[in-house]
């Protein structure tokens, strides 16, 4: 095992020639990264709209939602690679496809993180911001939405490794990031794929174990801090 | 815009229906054999002795921290390294891709559901292993008869997620070449170059199986709400 992350840990890390500079573990941070940057904006209006005042706004959330978590992200992936060409009319890269799909499918998990955090402050905040002659959408900017942040910080983590974990599936369409870095070592191998495939779960799991903790650990401190204030 | 009317020629329709059962096999299989491990995890873990703990935390955390893509492939191309010849000769002369994306299945799943069921079990008060063990019942018997029945009642909302969530996950044992629903759906795809048609129908396959899963734990825990 040791004798394969000599070799080939270059590969692992960046990638390989015909790639580009970007490739394995690299490409895996840039997808994550770049997908839960782009989809948080998305989340934030979804999960809004989930708690709307009008009927038809939060019925369409709430069926987008259910669909999004209904089929797979695979599926979803097809989806992009067949529909975002249709939409740019152009040619569309992988990564591009790999990003859009991560961020339907992400934002509609974020999206009820961000409305169980509105939901989880007290009812008098959103009174109170309203009595003081803000209007909804200053109350949400100024007083709800800083206040929910907060407390959603320990799940966006936890989401950032959810991320992490679905951008394996990159490798399905060929995106050279981790998993598929370790498939082309595997090839130049043969006779290793037990330990190349270790290799690669180690890569993950040390980079997931270690941010989920991290998301423990803010927890602990958001509460203890929480507590204080009370 | 969609079309189909492919669907009736060509037994294309029968290549869906193929992939509508062996996608239904897979979730089936892995489904039980994950609520039986993950029971055993749950066991394991209460039975007190430091070294079950320490491997059902270890089994748990890969779990979950790994990508269940990565978990299948180490399966499928790892294991045959060291299993017994006797057995990968047993292995390779049935359906291979299937039995391994099923293990891998479910044990991604029983990690899941192991914590789900302990932290039903956090609900469940001392005192009921207190009486359990007053009447006279074993370790055992204690976990089969009082316990674990309530807290299984206890997790069923979040066991009912993860039902769905290996529904879903069962489609990317497409990537080792089990011909479930998504394999047969890019068969066809590339068959026919009906795409957006091809991949409707897979969709609606998909959603038929989760939305309908998605209500059955809405309405589970709303009744759970008013009983409460």
């Amino acid at each position: 095992m040791l004798e394969i992350l000599q070799n080939y840990a270059s590969l692992f890390l960046i990638g390989a020639y015909p790639h580009g500079p970007l490739g394995g573990l690299a490409m895996t941070l840039t997808l994550s990264v770049l997908g839960l940057t782009l989809s948080f904006p998305i989340a934030i209006m979804l999960g809004l709209a989930h708690l709307s005042s009008f009927g038809w706004v939060r019925v369409t959330a709430l069926w987008w939602t259910r669909v999004i978590r209904g089929i797979p992200l695979l599926l979803i992936i097809f989806w992009a690679y067949f529909c975002v060409p249709l939409i740019v009319g152009a040619e569309v890269s992988g990564f591009t496809t790999v990003v859009c799909a991560i961020v339907v499918y992400e934002s509609a998990f974020l999206a009820q993180v961000v409305r169980a955090g509105l939901e989880g402050l007290p009812k008098g905040q959103s009174e109170a911001a309203r009595s003081m002659g803000l209007t909804w959408m200053q109350s949400m900017r100024f007083v709800l939405l800083p206040q929910a942040l907060v407390n959603m910080i320990p799940s966006i983590v936890n989401q950032f490794v959810s991320t992490i974990k679905a951008t394996s599936l990159a490798y399905v369409i060929g995106v050279p990031e981790l998993t598929y870095s370790a498939a082309q070592v595997n090839t130049m191998t043969l006779t290793k794929p037990l330990e190349t495939y270790l290799v690669l779960a180690g890569f993950y799991f040390v980079l997931c174990f270690s941010i989920s903790r991290v998301a423990g650990l803010l927890e602990q401190r958001i509460a203890s801090k929480s507590r204080g204030m009370a | 815009m969609f079309d189909l009317s492919f669907l009736l020629e060509d037994g294309y329709i029968r290549l869906f229906w193929n992939g509508v059962l062996t996608t239904l096999q897979l979730f089936a299989v892995s489904g039980l054999l994950a609520l039986v491990i993950g029971v055993t995890l749950v066991i394991m873990r209460s039975s007190g002795l430091k070294i079950f703990k320490a491997i059902v935390v270890g089994f748990v955390e890969y779990h979950r921290n790994v990508p269940i893509l990565v978990q299948i492939l180490i399966w499928y191309f790892g294991m045959p390294q060291v299993l017994p010849e006797a057995l990968k000769i047993w292995i390779n002369s049935g359906n291979t891709e299937f039995i391994f994306a099923a293990i891998a299945l479910a044990m991604n799943s029983a990690a899941f559901i192991s914590e789900d069921i302990r932290s039903g079990l956090r609900a469940i008060p001392r005192t009921q292993e207190e009486a359990a063990c007053s009447i006279g019942l074993n370790f055992l018997q204690r976990y089969r008869y009082v316990i674990l029945p309530q807290a299984i009642k206890v997790a069923t909302p979040s066991l009912l997620n993860q039902t769905l969530i290996l529904f879903k996950n069962s489609s990317l044992a497409m990537a080792i070449g089990v011909h479930e629903l998504l394999f047969q759906t890019k068969q066809i795809d590339n068959a026919t170059f009906r795409t957006f048609d091809v991949f409707l129908v897979a969709t609606i396959l998909y959603l038929i199986g989760t939305i309908s899963l998605m209500l059955v734990a809405d309405r589970v825990s709303k009744q759970k709400i008013q009983k409460a």
